[in-house]
């Protein structure tokens, strides 16, 4: 089970990177952490003919404050967001999705932002950055761009992302005083891909809900966001209605996949029961 | 009463090394990554092979182009399975004493169709394993693609098609049984109950997949074959066969094997093939199956679907036992073990632990268009325990007995035996009573209760489980042997005393990773009286040890151990002539304790095992008249008295579920068994605790999943969901000890206890726990979504 | 840039240059360039485990890492690390204990519990069994595994 052939470019500095994308077009890829590109090799379910190596591009990795908002960028190992004083300070809800992520030699080498732009809808970072509003920075050989995380995944491993470019960063705002967060997966074992899970954000005046944002993973083809659901919440505070409503709403609201370990009626019943899970606790229930 | 015709000298010899938890002499290196597994073997010229593999589950080959994989660079051969078949014979799945069973001719690549999606069609030949792979890529086969047979219920039905049409239809072999008179037992019976359990297919996942590394020299005619499988001469006596060689000319080297369970001990065609292309290129040839391959390359297992009944009376005694059996064996019946023995050993097995005098089965066993089925760990035991204790449960329920009181009730009492079962299988000694007070007492039962009771008051659901079983350990030539399979059932050991006064021991048995080597230091160093440490085992290697079984069925300890005790016994033997012609005194009055001949009576040290070499060695010249010193002793063993030595067992355990999601959370997990004289208590508990996880993959995570097509669903290691540390309870091990008397040792197997009982633990302690609800389960794997359904959550 | 790359790193301690398929794995690189055949292969997707080695100080997977990707990084393997006596005292735990039998996936799990041991000296039970719950055993079904590293734990303490 070996890749078939390909040259493998390292880029040095992002224009490098860039311009090799430019000169190698569709036949290129990006190799970030390369946790799920390289197994894709391995197994021939893709073949490009060039790997553009951004391991070595200074200036890619690392955890900035930026007043308001925290940096992450692209090439910023999960182990390192894991283990970040700032994450754990202004952004509880990464905090709390990353060490579900995989294992420990993964997230030692897969990075935040190719976990974002790899978009896979049953990852976990993909949800929290739009639970977030986080804010993708994206490069090409014309500037770099920012596109919100609304507008960001557009399919199942689609994003904003045009050809020649490159995600080098991801601005998630700092927690304010009043939200919280909340994050459940339910994964048949540790690491693996959650059959389904939720990314909550909410503001709280007391124990009633304001702003509420939720967002599944494996859910549908991209996170899903759920407004018409989340809405129910505004200005409420936890009770047990509540939740038979939410679950209610949930299953109007969601139109989850069928796999190998859930089919959508089992996701949509799983919604529910992550919502009741995740916001009680939230609210102090 | 029962009567011990064994003479258990060697656990009364000084310095006894059994019964301890002597450690490994293997496992340093391997702690330090220096074993030698297949893969790790590099020979000069040597080549890799990889297969193209059918696509389809079921397809005709119309033509194969070969010629731009040839003409890639780097590549050596790309060979038709014509070519292969010109250098062979094929092999075809059947033991006379399955009465009835039919199979197809199987050739090292399929001659006309594919009857499996994965099964190896072309071979391709190169530089490197990734240029064979860019090669593989370029073979254009041209298919049609057949409907294939997927359903085992209908594979025998008009309608279906049929894979081989020579055998007339897709029935592979059909076993019935009928003991006593069970439809009077159902008449004078108080309940009748019913249960229907399905087991699904589910494979070995060995870390290291199967491998080898073929050499053949031309000028010779001499094979010598590196392989990982786990019995050498088996191999060695097969691929002769087939390929028209000399037997005595054929090598199998068996070093490090990475795991096998039972999935390396058949005849893989890919394998086969590979040694065919070492013959064809002469020149060493290495493939290793990788891991997508290995999960529609491996032989899967499992894949029940039992109808089964009980008949009870309201005081709580069994009366009869009915199942009708169903099993898919993919489109072969595996060589030279057959696909029928799952079957054959449920049939076998049914109502183990209990008594009761009527019975009935009817297995049938049906080809389809998957992968091939055969023998994997605790063959057929998890099925027929899962279905046994399933029913027992169901049955104490109705009749509102507990059912660890029920279970108590209808056991063979532990003095009963020697005894029968209702089948007529001959049980020597067992232990279930005791097995059972000893588990109950192990989980505080009653506490459990009250834990459980409390809680679900709570809204937690927890569930006690139990399962109590049979196992079938040291098969003796009843087993293959007399339907004509050329497996050795017996095991022999060469013992050499060398100059320093150290002991080579040459084994049949062979070394998997259960620790064989240990139990082989522990019997070898106790029945010749030196340490272990002076000891250099030799296993693996039909050029160097005596001719064996190797390691399946729970018999490496129980026959190998045997074989180096009574080797160790006769080399003890003619080491002390030796010294009593030295010393000038009768060899009767001599021991060997600890590397040193002494004076039985006293202990007094009379001469060293080195000084013995030396002198028989270098200065036999010294020694009296006529008197030639013998410091090499061979013995050979098999189990005589009874076709298999039966062990018994109780497993239970405690789990919860979380009854909203549908997730099963194992808290707590007991076993107590029975393999007679423990040679090693850590390797014996590490053997069950690892067959428990493997049981508990079956209940829990893993199933080869299918479309209709015959296409497997998750054969990579993200889908196919192999148990993991995460999810797992500690287990907590147990023993009663009742020797078999058929060898002195008295050792039985142990490695396959762990696998049979967990599944039908976990299945009765789900439903406990599902009591409170309109719910009960009976398919494995137990899946929060069939949770989830049985709950009418979803 | 080619289909192969000039590589120069360090492997436990030693320097090493070589010219590879730029498609090679850095696991593959490992066992048949420099015969590092301690660092096992089990399935080539980055789920079993059975390569992990230590790049740069942490653990990765050797199937999803190239050897291209370790121009200048300093490697080190179940070889490397036993020589050097870093996890003597884990080897002789797992090999008292019987936390490997057939000593396949023994390797990466080493590698994976030392880093455990540095990151969290700490961990109880339930983490060890998370932290290797990226490392596949399919035979000791893992207590004796948690076992050993409690074991190690304590006579390091001791020590």
């Amino acid at each position: 089970m070996k890749p078939a052939p390909f040259a493998y470019a390292k880029a040095s500095t992002l224009e490098d990177a860039l311009s090799l994308l430019a000169e190698h077009g569709d036949d290129a890829r990006i190799l970030a952490g390369g946790q799920s590109l390289m197994a894709t090799l391995n197994m021939r379910l893709s073949a490009p003919q060039v790997l553009v190596d951004i391991n070595r591009i200074d200036g890619l990795a690392g955890i900035n404050d930026t007043g308001d908002a925290l940096r992450i960028g692209a090439m910023t190992r999960h182990s390192d967001v894991e283990t970040s004083d700032l994450i754990a300070q202004h952004a509880p809800l990464i905090a709390a999705a990353v060490d579900h992520i995989a294992h420990p030699a993964i997230r030692n080498r897969g990075t935040f932002g190719g976990s974002i732009a790899f978009a896979d809808p049953a990852a976990e970072l993909p949800a929290c950055a739009m639970a977030l509003d986080a804010t993708m920075h994206i490069a090409g050989l014309n500037g770099e761009r920012d596109v919100p995380a609304a507008d960001f995944f557009e399919g199942l491993y689609e994003t904003a992302i045009q050809p020649g470019e490159i995600l080098t960063g991801v601005s998630i705002p700092k927690i304010a005083d009043g939200w919280k967060s909340g994050f459940m997966e339910l994964a048949r074992r540790r690491g693996d891909y959650a059959i389904i899970g939720i990314a909550a954000q909410a503001k709280f005046d007391g124990s009633t809900f304001g702003d509420a944002r939720l967002v599944y993973f494996n859910a549908g083809d991209r996170p899903v966001s759920t407004p018409q659901t989340a809405a129910l919440l505004n200005g409420q505070g936890w009770s047990d209605d509540m939740a038979e409503k939410l679950a209610a709403s949930l299953k109007r609201e969601l139109d989850p996949p069928d796999d190998l370990n859930a089919d959508g009626p089992m996701r949509k019943h799983l919604a529910g029961v992550l919502a009741k899970r995740v916001l009680g606790p939230m609210a102090g229930a | 009463m029962n009567e011990v015709v064994a003479d258990r000298w060697i656990l009364d010899r000084p310095n006894s090394y059994i019964g301890r938890s002597v450690p490994r002499p293997n496992a340093p290196r391997l702690a330090e990554g220096r074993g030698t597994f297949v893969d790790d073997i590099e020979l000069k010229r040597m080549l890799h092979a990889t297969y193209v593999r059918s696509p389809y589950a079921h397809a005709r080959i119309k033509s194969i182009d070969p010629a731009a994989a040839k003409a890639l660079p780097g590549v050596v051969a790309v060979v038709t399975p014509q070519e292969m078949a010109k250098i062979h014979d094929p092999w075809v799945g059947v033991l006379t004493h399955l009465e009835g069973i039919k199979s197809a001719p199987q050739y090292a690549l399929p001659l006309e169709k594919a009857t499996w999606q994965g099964e190896a069609v072309v071979a391709v030949v190169a530089n490197t394993r990734a240029t064979a792979e860019d090669a593989a890529a370029l073979v254009e086969i041209d298919w049609e693609v057949l409907p294939p047979v997927t359903d085992a219920e209908t594979a025998t039905e008009g309608e279906t098609p049929l894979i081989h049409n020579d055998l007339g239809d897709n029935q592979a072999w059909q076993r019935k049984a009928d003991f006593g008179d069970v439809d009077a037992a159902y008449a004078d019976a108080d309940h009748v109950v019913e249960e229907t359990f399905v087991f699904g297919r589910h494979t070995g996942v060995c870390l290291e997949s199967r491998g080898l590394v073929a050499d053949f020299e031309p000028s010779e005619e001499q094979l010598t074959v590196w392989h990982n499988n786990q019995c050498p001469h088996m191999v060695q006596n097969i691929l002769a066969d087939k390929f028209r060689l000399e037997e005595h000319k054929v090598r199998v080297i068996t070093r490090d094997v990475g795991g096998s369970f039972g999935i390396k001990v058949h005849t893989y065609a890919d394998e086969v093939a590979t040694v065919g292309l070492s013959i064809m290129l002469k020149r060493p040839v290495k493939y290793i199956a990788d891991r997508l391959e290995s999960f529609v390359g491996d032989i899967h297992a499992r894949d029940h679907r039992v109808k089964g009944k009980i008949s009870v009376k309201n005081d709580g005694t069994i009366t009869a036992f009915e199942i009708d059996d169903l099993t898919g064996i993919g489109p072969y019946s595996m060589y030279p073990r057959t696909s029928g023995i799952e079957a054959n050993q449920v049939v076998n097995m049914i109502g183990g632990p209990y008594r009761f005098d009527n019975y009935r089965a009817v297995a049938n066993v049906v080809y389809q268009n998957k992968a091939m089925m055969c023998q994997y760990r605790a063959v057929g035991h998890p099925i027929k325990c899962a279905v046994t204790e399933g029913l027992v449960d169901k049955a104490a329920k109705i009749l509102g007995m507990d059912p660890a009181e029920f279970r108590q009730k209808n056991f063979h009492s532990d003095d009963s035996y020697p005894t029968k079962s209702a089948q007529g299988m001959p049980f020597e000694n067992l232990s279930h009573e005791e097995c059972m007070k000893k588990m109950l007492e192990a989980m505080d039962y009653n506490a459990l209760k009250a834990d459980r009771d409390a809680k679900r008051k709570d809204g937690i659901y927890r569930g006690i489980g139990f399962a109590s079983f049979i196992e079938v350990t040291n098969p003796s030539a009843m087993f293959y042997g007399v339907g004509g399979a050329r497996i050795s059932a017996q095991d022999g050991a060469t013992l050499r005393l060398d100059a320093k006064g150290n002991v080579f021991i040459s084994t049949g048995a062979t070394e998997q990773g259960q620790g064989m080597e240990a139990v082989i230091s522990q019997v070898a160093a106790t029945a010749v009286g030196v340490p272990p440490e002076r000891l250099k085992i030799i296993t693996g290697d039909t050029e160097h040890t005596p001719y064996g079984g190797g390691t399946w069925g729970s018999r490496a300890a129980g026959i190998g151990g045997e074989a180096v005790a009574q080797a160790g016994r006769q080399l003890r033997v003619q080491i002390l002539e030796a010294a009593a012609a030295m010393l000038q005194e009768d060899a009767s009055t001599l021991d060997i304790r600890n590397g040193v001949v002494v004076d039985t009576d006293t202990d007094n040290e009379r001469i060293s095992l080195d000084e013995i070499g030396r002198i028989c060695y270098y200065r036999p010249d010294t020694l009296p008249d006529g008197f030639q010193a013998e410091l090499v002793a061979t013995k050979h063993y098999v189990p005589r008295k009874f076709p298999f030595a039966f062990t018994n067992g109780a497993q239970a355990s405690y789990l919860e579920v979380d009854v909203e999601t549908g997730f099963i959370n194992l808290i707590n997990h007991w076993c107590v068994e029975d393999c007679g004289t423990v040679i090693n208590p850590l390797l014996v508990d590490e053997q069950i605790r690892g067959g428990v996880v493997q049981g508990l993959g079956g209940a829990l995570w893993e199933e080869c999943l299918y479309d209709d097509q015959g296409q497997m669903l998750n054969a990579n290691m993200a889908d196919y969901l192999v148990p993991m540390a995460a999810e797992l309870p500690d287990i907590e091990c147990g023993h009663a000890v009742s020797p078999t008397s058929d060898s002195d040792l008295g050792a039985k197997g142990a490695g396959e206890a762990g696998t049979c009982g967990a599944p039908a633990a976990v299945m009765n302690a789900l439903n406990d726990a599902l009591s409170p609800f309109d719910a009960r389960m009976t398919s494995m794997p137990f899946t929060p979504k069939k949770v989830l359904q049985a709950l009418n959550k979803i | 840039m080619d289909m192969y790359s000039d590589i120069t790193l360090t492997v436990n301690g030693e320097s090493v240059t070589r010219c590879v398929e730029s498609r090679t794995n850095l696991v593959d690189f490992l066992r048949y360039e420099l015969g590092l055949t301690g660092s096992h292969v089990g399935c080539e997707h980055g789920v079993c485990g059975a390569c992990t080695i230590r790049m740069d100080g942490r653990i990765v997977r050797g199937c999803l890492t190239l050897a291209a990707q370790a121009e200048g990084a300093e490697v080190w393997t179940i070889e490397g690390v036993s020589e050097t006596n870093e996890i003597r005292p884990l080897q002789k735990a797992f090999v008292e204990r019987n936390a490997l039998q057939c000593g396949f996936c023994t390797p990466g799990m080493l590698l994976t519990i030392a880093e455990l041991m540095e990151r969290k000296p700490d961990a109880s039970r339930e983490e060890i069994r998370e932290f290797i719950s990226g490392n596949f055993c399919r035979c000791t079904g893992y207590q004796a595994i948690v076992d050993a590293v409690e074991i190690a734990r304590e006579k390091g303490a001791n020590s």
